[in-house]
């Protein structure tokens, strides 16, 4: 690393300075490191912890006036019939970003990669939605499509198509704030796959076409394999970002009508900012979080296994 | 004959994608010089007159204005806090310059995964008890203390194009810091500081959580809220509605379209990790 081992005739300085020398690097690099550390630990990990701390506590998030009250904040959630419906809408969360957006992620990508003069184009419109603000998407679909008065469901109402306005449907709301933020995610996974299948070997494809391999068995059984690292690592992001979902059920729907479109993102936010209690809503971020770690030590195990 | 059939309907099936990603915001276009009457009576049809009343309503009502400065403070304090911090510590572990690097990559990743929900609760407490609530560069911050793992590891992979030979060679041959970092890892790892900058300014600019939490005064909030705030008394307005939220749209796309190769390149290659 020194600069005498490349060169020792240009370095006449005393054997003492290189020693000198390379403390005082050594100081100047974790000074350079320093600030993105403090600005993570101070931010991020500090309140995490405190998050870990509160949710054994019935802390009302003002002043420092808090008990130790043990369980009783997880007792209280888990006898909450809210708490039930909010985990099972993440659940079916997971199962339809796992399943709607990979599909048409891998389609559109697989049908991009033969074509070189189009793949910019489409790839930019498709990610169009995805760089917008969740409170603009949001908006728009809440005025202009699932609104009955003056939206595309009048619309449809007054032709004659019986149809209810989705977010005051008991059962509608939730999947009607699931299809907005699928709308607005499929294309990022397009530009992933997309970018993940064009790192496949070469050599690989034309060997299974010189084997007279069809072009689903090139997507099966080359560039499928070929990608797995990235669809494993998709899938374990869409798992943890699915507990946390919150800002289109927010926006949409707030978790209603009647607690019917909660998720626990939103369930958490309440209990917060509405009624108060941090101590059950870092309870209920300690669950979500946990569902997330769950999914990040199976993929941290499945990536490992793969290595050997 | 059949491969000429697929490529038509591949484009076929392609095309129709990009119509289900443009039709809502084609809507917005469509309605946004529209009356309200004319909307209700069908938001499909073409405008048959052009108004552009709608737009000075958005911009007043939905305080656009203040909304706007307030929205570039606070996407500008994130910016410059990640360019700064990651680029620093993503030159020093590409160099393996400290003996902890790897306990610091190990922790990026962890922080990397860290649910904004796990910290969001004490850190309002902590912002409000220190009175710095209603601050659009404090939630700048925040923002870039999220952002600044994933950062560091696009500028890391940056920095280790750069060939180590080049920093000895410039050492011995006198050169100085700031001249070697000017004239020599500057147009190196320029692409990396417009990918990292361009990415997160889209997720400082659209972040809604910790800002709605965060900005409750109506003069300190970001352009988004604003345009949230005009939901409650103008869901009737649908034009006013359309034409805010053609306001909102037209500066995001036209940076997007501007700077795509970065943003796509920025996110084909932060998956391709493994």
């Amino acid at each position: 690393m020194t600069v005498t081992a490349v060169r020792p005739t240009t370095t006449p300085a005393p054997a003492r300075r290189p020693a000198r020398f390379r403390r005082r690097r050594t100081l100047i690099n974790h000074l350079l490191i320093a600030p993105a550390l403090l600005l993570s630990v101070g931010i991020v990990v500090i309140p995490g912890l405190l998050t870990a701390f509160t949710a054994f506590t019935d802390w009302s998030g003002v002043g420092l006036d808090a008990n130790l009250v043990g369980l009783r904040n997880f007792r209280e959630i888990l006898a909450d019939p809210v708490f039930g419906t909010a985990l099972e809408n993440n659940l079916r969360w997971v199962a339809m970003f796992l399943t709607i957006p990979a599909v048409l992620g891998l389609l559109t990508a697989w049908l991009l990669l033969r074509r070189r003069r189009t793949r910019t184009f489409y790839q930019v419109v498709y990610l169009m939605p995805y760089v917008l603000s969740p409170v603009v998407n949001a908006l728009i679909w809440l005025s202009i499509i699932y609104n009955p008065n003056g939206g595309l469901v009048g619309t449809l109402n007054d032709i004659g198509l019986p149809v209810s306005a989705p977010l005051s449907s008991l059962t509608g709301a939730f999947y009607a704030a699931a299809a907005v933020d699928m709308w607005h995610y499929w294309g990022f996974l397009t530009v992933i796959y997309l970018g993940a299948m064009r790192q496949t070997p070469v050599d690989q494809v034309e060997a299974a076409i010189m084997d007279g391999a069809d072009s689903w068995q090139v997507f099966r059984n080359v560039y499928l394999p070929s990608i797995r690292p990235a669809l494993l690592l998709m899938a374990v992001m869409t798992v943890i970002f699915s507990f946390l979902a919150f800002d289109y059920i927010y926006l949409l729907t707030q978790g209603g009508p009647a607690h019917s479109s909660e998720v626990l993102g939103t369930y958490a936010y309440a209990f917060a900012f509405s009624a108060f209690q941090f101590g059950k809503a870092s309870a209920v971020a300690l669950v979500m979080s946990f569902f997330g770690l769950i999914a990040s030590c199976v993929y941290t195990w499945m990536s490992r296994k793969q290595d050997d | 004959m059949t491969t000429r059939l697929k490529g038509i309907g591949a484009h076929a099936v392609l095309l129709f994608f990009a119509a289900t990603a443009l039709f809502p915001l084609a809507l917005v276009l469509l309605n946004s010089v529209k009356t309200n009457t004319e909307i209700v009576r069908n938001p499909l049809a073409l405008p048959s007159t052009f108004t552009f009343e709608n737009f000075v309503t958005a911009w007043t009502y939905g305080e656009f204005g203040t909304g706007f400065l307030n929205s570039v403070l606070l996407t500008g304090t994130t910016v410059v806090v990640v360019l700064t911090c990651s680029t620093l510590a993503g030159y020093v572990l590409a160099g393996k310059k400290i003996r902890s690097w790897p306990v610091v990559m190990v922790y990026l990743t962890m922080a990397m995964t860290v649910p904004v929900q796990l910290f969001v609760f004490p850190l309002y407490s902590i912002v409000a008890a220190v009175d710095l609530l209603d601050n659009p560069m404090v939630v700048g911050v925040i923002i870039a203390a999220i952002n600044i793992p994933f950062a560091t590891f696009l500028m890391r992979t940056f920095f280790l194009n750069v060939p180590r030979e080049l920093e000895e060679a410039a050492q011995v041959d006198g050169v100085s810091t700031a001249q070697f970092v000017w004239h020599v890892l500057l147009p190196i790892v320029r692409p990396g500081l417009i990918t990292v900058g361009v990415v997160v300014g889209l997720n400082a600019w659209n972040e809604f959580l910790i800002s709605a939490t965060f900005l409750q005064d109506p003069d300190q909030q970001t352009v988004t809220l604003g345009f949230l705030s005009m939901n409650g008394t103008f869901s009737t307005e649908l034009g006013a509605m359309m034409a805010g939220a053609l306001i909102l749209i037209a500066p995001v796309l036209a940076i997007f379209v501007a700077l795509q190769r970065y943003v796509v390149d920025g996110i084909a290659s932060g998956s391709v990790k493994g």
